[in-house]
């Protein structure tokens, strides 16, 4: 491909591009750095590509490592105050579902068809608030596991964690996300 | 027994590693007897689909697929 023809066909990818960063960052400005560097990085290897597709899975896996790369280094940094007092809370919370002995308050129940809300646009917001509103670092674990699609023993070496920290983590995001999707989604009381 | 909150630990790791078959049975066992639990593991389930197909939605395969 020609330089010309590569940004063509990253300009249509961009807006797919940013939204996946942005999910996983969670901040515009270091999804823009993100999206930024992956399509430069391919400007530079426009000659190498075949073809569109082969341009996007190229952008896409160089995405992939730049949101690696900043989980690596915000994972160095010590956590805030605010952060660890948010983290510290959703924990409670999520503990508060149980009672004395480890048995649930109130029963979680069954929701009703949840294949179809995954045709509803609507519910893809609810998903995205959903997953947003988790603290940092069960986020940063969950969605290097399940939006990036990394193993487990990957994630924890990475971001310098335990396995059975990355397993706590993991828990406490799965938990978060189906109380918040059973309220905000699914109508649970 | 182990109680639903650390079956949910199970439930989750479920998707991490393979389960002892010690786990495997107190697991079932527990869901026969709990209807949260059983609705927790397929709300589980449900979230790893969802995250699968916002994955493969905004990854590259879907454009040129």
């Amino acid at each position: 491909m020609t330089p010309h023809e590569l940004s063509s066909a990253v300009s249509v990818l961009r807006p797919r591009l940013l939204r996946f960063a942005r999910l996983q960052l969670r901040d515009a400005s270091s999804a823009e750095d993100a999206v930024q560097e992956a399509l430069l990085a391919a400007t530079l290897h426009a000659g190498q590509f075949q073809g569109a597709s082969a341009a996007a899975t190229w952008v896409f896996a160089i995405l992939k490592n730049k949101i690696i790369d900043e989980f690596r280094r915000r994972s160095r940094q010590p956590q805030g105050d605010a952060d660890s007092g948010q983290e510290q809370e959703f924990a409670e919370a999520l503990e508060e579902q149980f009672d004395e002995r480890g048995h649930w308050i109130s029963h979680p129940t069954p929701w009703t068809d949840p294949q179809a809300s995954l045709e509803q646009k609507r519910f893809w917001e609810v998903f995205e608030v959903c997953i947003g509103g988790l603290p940092e670092k069960p986020a940063r674990v969950f969605g290097m596991r399940e939006l990036l699609g990394m193993e487990t023993a990957e994630i924890c070496k990475e971001l310098g964690l335990s396995t059975s920290n990355c397993w706590v983590l993991l828990h406490r995001a799965r938990l978060g996300l189906r109380d918040c999707l059973s309220r905000r989604w699914f109508g649970e009381t | 027994m182990l109680s639903c909150r650390e079956e949910t630990e199970l439930m989750s790791q479920r998707f991490e590693r393979p389960l002892s078959f010690g786990e495997r049975f107190g697991l079932r066992v527990h869901l026969l007897f709990c209807k949260g639990c059983r609705a927790t593991l397929r709300h589980f389930m449900f979230l790893q689909t969802a995250t699968r197909a916002w994955r493969e939605h905004h990854d590259q395969d879907s454009t040129h697929r």
